[in-house]
């Protein structure tokens, strides 16, 4: 398995043709206290950029995007009853989707943990 | 404003505090705390909360008959406001639209008023112009720091007893820690408390001397908003503005019956006629039934699918752990228990008119 990083703060655990995707601790705490979370259905089609959902913190609404293209599998249903878990476990319990990746080698686009670090500074 | 933010005497104690400091109406100020807002939000509804509010504009009317003439700039009734007491009240302007809302004080040799940060560049001159023979005095060399909640009288009490029994709207000057400080009770939380105007130079120490009560913790803009949208209190800018009179912002209880009748202040044609006649639309508290907060902008519509209105404020409540938000609908589906949709990213969610506020106001009556 290995772990790609987005600009847009995601964090995407690749094992075969399946990616687990979910928002890094910074974004997480950076929002703030998510208070919700909307996410797409289970075969549902995207391509990367397109939002495919959106979360709210008590400050303010920020949107997911795509980090690449795919297909929804599996929705992370525990979310939308306990979104406060998105603080607890970001990069853990809290993950929001699993895909089906339609275009591996936009994960060479991605960066690994070091990149990602250098992001955030 | 491209200005740099200012920052208030407490500045080095917010980022002390790990206080994360935004750009608020020229000014840097914390948002929160490392306690998180919901944290701060909910320590002031059960303890004590202490907010920085030297952003906003102390200022200092001096001269003959202030009251009589503060009454043609606003409309409530002033000649009869009793020293050592304060009043609501808003300006109107000339289509009785609210150019800004404020708290005046009656302090005896002079008035004393707060206005909102964002708009003391417009309210200082509109007071100058309007105000003749009175002196209109900003003050610069003030913090106003906010204790509030249930344990307020506890932390406050503490330094200063006089303060322990005074009542809500109350005013007195005393000393704290040393420093002379003009302590009023009121807020803007919906809970008990007090608004404490330190001169800048101990204003760091009071504060200090305020955290180390044990109920007290240090709450910023985020909770700040929360607490004022829980308790159904307008914000300027959002809730309130120049197009809404105060009328439709169910702000009547602001102008007594006097006022009413003999008007007198800036568009008192419209507040009257909106008075006798009602008014086409009301601010209301909205209930969404899901969980996705409406905020700021979000469409109204009414059973039917027509545009009823628009949310002002909205987000998370966490006294009730859902969101909350207030809004304009025209008043044929103002009725509390009205089913309305609002519209968010597209997609219509159910939601009911709910009356305000949403958590019980807690003052000491």
């Amino acid at each position: 398995m290995t772990t790609y990083y987005s600009e847009d703060h995601e964090w995407i655990t690749v094992d075969g043709d399946i990616a687990t995707i979910g928002i890094t601790k910074n974004a997480a705490e950076q929002l703030g206290e998510i208070v919700f979370i909307e996410q797409k259905e289970a075969g549902d089609d995207f391509a990367k950029g397109d939002e495919i959902g959106v979360i709210e913190s008590v400050k303010a609404a920020s949107e997911i995007y795509a980090p690449i293209d795919g297909e929804v599998i599996e929705v992370n249903g525990t979310l939308e009853d306990a979104p406060g878990s998105l603080n607890d476990s970001p990069e853990g319990d809290a993950w929001i989707y699993k895909v089906k990746v339609a275009n591996a080698g936009q994960l060479e686009e991605l960066m690994d943990l070091d990149g990602y670090k250098a992001l955030i500074g | 404003m491209t200005d740099t933010p200012k920052r208030t005497p407490l500045y080095d104690l917010h980022v002390e505090l790990g206080g994360k400091m935004v750009d608020f109406a020229g000014w840097e100020m914390p948002v929160q705390y490392p306690m998180g807002i919901m944290g701060e939000h909910t320590q002031c509804r059960e303890k004590a909360g202490l907010f920085d509010v030297s952003h906003m504009g102390q200022v200092i009317l001096r001269g003959e008959n202030i009251a009589e003439k503060l009454e043609t700039i606003c409309p409530s009734a002033f000649t009869k406001l009793p020293v050592g007491k304060a009043r609501y009240t808003v300006f109107t302007n000339e289509n009785g639209g609210i150019m800004d809302d404020l708290i005046v004080t009656n302090a005896g040799d002079h008035f004393f008023l707060v206005v909102n940060a964002s708009m003391r560049r417009q309210d200082i001159p509109h007071m100058a112009a309007n105000l003749n023979g009175i002196d209109v005095i900003e003050i610069f060399d003030r913090a106003l720091v906010a204790v509030q909640g249930p344990k307020a009288v506890d932390v406050v009490g503490a330094l200063c007893p006089a303060a322990v029994d005074m009542k809500f709207m109350e005013t007195i000057v005393a000393d704290i820690n040393g420093a002379v400080c003009r302590i009023s009770r009121l807020g803007y939380t919906g809970e008990d408390g007090y608004e404490i105007s330190i001169p800048d130079a101990d204003a760091e120490a009071v504060t200090r001397a305020f955290l180390v009560h044990e109920n007290c913790e240090p709450a910023g803009l985020g909770a700040r908003d929360s607490l004022r949208l829980e308790a159904g209190l307008c914000l300027y800018g959002n809730d309130i503005d120049n197009d809404t009179s105060p009328i439709e912002a169910s702000l009547n209880w602001a102008i007594p019956k006097r006022r009413r009748e003999e008007g007198g202040f800036p568009g008192a044609a419209r507040i009257q006629r909106e008075l006798a006649e009602g008014v086409a639309r009301k601010l209301v508290g909205i209930k969404p039934d899901g969980r996705a907060p409406a905020r700021q902008g979000v469409e109204v519509q009414c059973a039917n699918g027509h545009t009823i209105g628009a949310i002002t404020s909205g987000g998370f409540s966490p006294t009730i752990g859902a969101p909350i938000a207030m809004g304009y609908v025209s008043t044929a589906h103002s009725a509390a228990g009205e089913k309305i949709n609002l519209i968010i990213r597209g997609k219509a969610q159910p939601a009911e008119i709910v009356s305000l506020p949403f958590v019980q106001q807690n003052y000491k009556r």
